[in-house]
């Protein structure tokens, strides 16, 4: 486990975002790049909802950037369907290489890495790198059918119905991303499958304590720490469990779970999913980045390594965290 | 006069039992799949014993209305068929339950036929 | 290879279980209560409609009542009220006989996209299926051993 340097400085020159009716409704909505009203996206269920948002955030990137598919190298993206089948369904629209990654919700993070280490070692010019998740196609494949009447356990955290992606090439302005510590999983038995805060909490812990070491640095270098969806319980046991071993992010940590949704409106925990990360750095941070409002920020995203047949089987979820490190 | 206590009663014995899981909902991570089998098995298992009649008498549909009725039904209708014949002993308790059976098939398919699962906003 | 219970670090189990939140205890109670009982109610008066208006009598009216309520839980599920009930009521609305039709109401809606034969039919049992299972297994038993009962006595 170690950090790798990005010494070319790929940068995001363009993102966008898409997210449903309930995120825009939250407290950064407004800086979504495209609002529904509806999470059926005009479609007839919710996975092909999804893998449309998700192909609408790619080719809204690519607009963005001012790039046709021609000069895009490859398309790195993932979700937390089984068998990533909305980034494989949205990949299948365009004329691109194609990379399908899973790290369920640190699946951002992960593209970022990999399509950072293909622009920078000059393999590929152009890359897009997105992730998707759908609060209804989530729930029905993790959890219950969506009318059953169940109540929420408090600790659980809701599903982003949301995309984001982001375009990472050499030529061009915005901000770059200049390293990334690539986490390892990390595993301290929690098996309650609607406390993922808690199960990613550890591995985003052994992450960011990783990246601090070896950037020789401390919370206080950076204007923000962003984690991805440990939500309200999560951070808590984050910063707890860095502060153990020697730092304090109480005044930078921000995570995008608790970002995405208006707290008060009893979603417990906050966001989760692969979506959630994406669409709060594509919309939100990223609009702060360039408008120079931030310089300096550690994406973090986390993910609960669970599937429903883990969880049955009665196995404890592993926790991982990437962390990218992105400057203005 | 009658009908209102009777009607405390219902209210009383079925809100009590519902009470009990939404206990067993807080105090373990028990999902709404086994409350149910679980309140079913114990109205199987309070009718083999021959209680849950007395709570059924007393309380109506406070007591038959909760899964655990549903238990008391089966139970009732393997014993009384057990007094009979061993075909019966063995089909007493789906006969007495069939109804309830048959409806949610039923329902379930025509339910599904028309409606469609939504999103949720919370 | 490492399973899942070499895993586990009691220190930091205790420590989350002593963090996470809990349910509002009396108010959960309260709320499956008052809807548990009020939905009982329902059967009552579907009960004495049945035994006062239609005339009928002993398991053909407990039978007419419980496919009432099973139909009245269908279509609330149908309608999407169900799981909003649900929400609020929590065990006061997965005991009564409604809550077993919205557990075999909701897969089957929700796997509609799947098809009639693989979604519809096959998942309509997800959830009920276990208690279709024990409830017909136990009353076999039930059954089986008072008719070696009463062949012996």
């Amino acid at each position: 486990m170690r950090t790798v340097y990005f010494k070319n400085k790929p940068k995001i020159i363009a993102t966008s975002t898409i997210a449903g009716p309930k995120e825009c409704s939250g407290s950064i909505g407004k800086f979504f790049d495209t609002k529904l009203d509806d999470d059926m996206y005009g479609e007839t269920s919710y996975e092909k909802a999804e893998s449309r948002m998700l192909f609408t955030a790619i080719k809204n990137s690519m607009i963005h950037a001012k790039k046709n598919e021609t000069d895009i190298d490859a398309i790195i993206s993932g979700d937390l369907l089984n068998q990533i089948i909305s980034s494989t369904f949205s990949a299948r629209n365009f004329d691109c290489a194609y990379l399908g990654v899973y790290n369920a919700c640190a699946t951002f993070t992960e593209a970022l890495t990999v399509g950072s280490a293909f622009v920078d070692g000059g393999y590929l010019n152009t890359v897009v790198c997105a992730a998707s998740s759908h609060f209804a196609s989530a729930e029905r494949q993790y959890r219950f059918p969506l009318e059953l009447g169940c109540t929420r356990p408090p600790q659980s955290q809701w599903t982003v119905t949301g995309a984001g992606s982001c375009v990472l090439s050499l030529s061009g302005n915005g901000p770059h991303i200049s390293c990334a510590t690539i986490g390892k999983i990390v595993d301290y038995g929690v098996t309650d499958a609607n406390n993922m805060g808690a199960a990613m909490a550890p591995a985003s812990a052994c992450t960011l304590d990783r990246f601090f070491k070896d950037t020789d640095s401390s919370p206080g270098d950076y204007d923000l720490i962003v984690s991805g969806d440990l939500g309200t319980l999560g951070s808590r046991i984050l910063k707890d469990l860095i502060w153990e071993k020697g730092y304090d992010i109480e005044k930078q940590h921000v995570d995008c779970g608790e970002l995405v949704y208006n707290i008060a409106e009893q979603e417990y925990q906050g966001g989760s999913g692969a979506g959630c990360s994406a669409l709060v750095f594509g919309s939100y941070l990223y609009d702060r980045l360039k408008s120079g409002k931030l310089k300096k920020i550690v994406l973090m995203a986390t993910g609960a390594l669970l599937s429903s047949v883990s969880t049955q089987q009665g196995e404890s979820i592993p926790g991982i965290a990437h962390a990218v490190l992105i400057e203005v | 006069m009658q009908i209102f206590l009777m009607y405390l009663k219902v209210f009383a014995v079925g809100g009590a039992i519902c009470t009990v899981a939404q206990l067993l909902i807080n105090y373990t991570k028990i999902t709404a799949a086994r409350i149910l089998v679980l309140f079913l098995l114990s109205g199987v298992v309070l009718q083999a014993v021959g209680l849950y009649q007395y709570i059924v008498d007393f309380a109506g549909a406070g007591a038959t209305v909760p899964i655990s009725g549903f238990g008391y039904l089966l139970s009732k209708g393997a014993i009384e068929g057990a007094k009979e014949s061993l075909f019966k002993a063995l089909t007493g308790g789906i006969t007495a339950a069939g109804m309830g059976i048959t409806a949610a098939i039923v329902f379930g398919y025509l339910v599904s036929l028309i409606f469609k699962s939504r999103s949720k906003k919370n | 290879m490492k399973t899942s219970a070499d895993c586990v670090n009691n220190n930091y189990m205790k420590y989350v279980s002593a963090v996470s939140p809990r349910t509002n205890e009396k108010r959960s109670l309260f709320r499956s209560f008052w809807v548990g009982g009020f939905i009982c109610c329902i059967g009552q008066s579907v009960r004495y409609f049945f035994e006062y208006v239609c005339g009928l009598t002993g398991d053909e009216l407990g039978a007419y009542v419980s496919m009432v309520m099973i139909f009245l839980g269908a279509i609330l599920t149908g309608f999407g009220i169900y799981d909003r009930i649900g929400k609020y009521a929590g065990g006061g609305s997965i005991v009564p006989i409604t809550g077993f039709a919205n557990s075999v109401v909701s897969p089957a809606m929700e796997f509609k996209t799947e098809g009639f034969v693989y979604g519809v039919a096959a998942k309509m049992f997800i959830i009920a299926g276990p208690i279709i299972v024990f409830g017909i297994a136990s009353g076999v038993l039930v059954g089986l051993i008072y008719y070696i009962g009463y062949r012996i006595f």
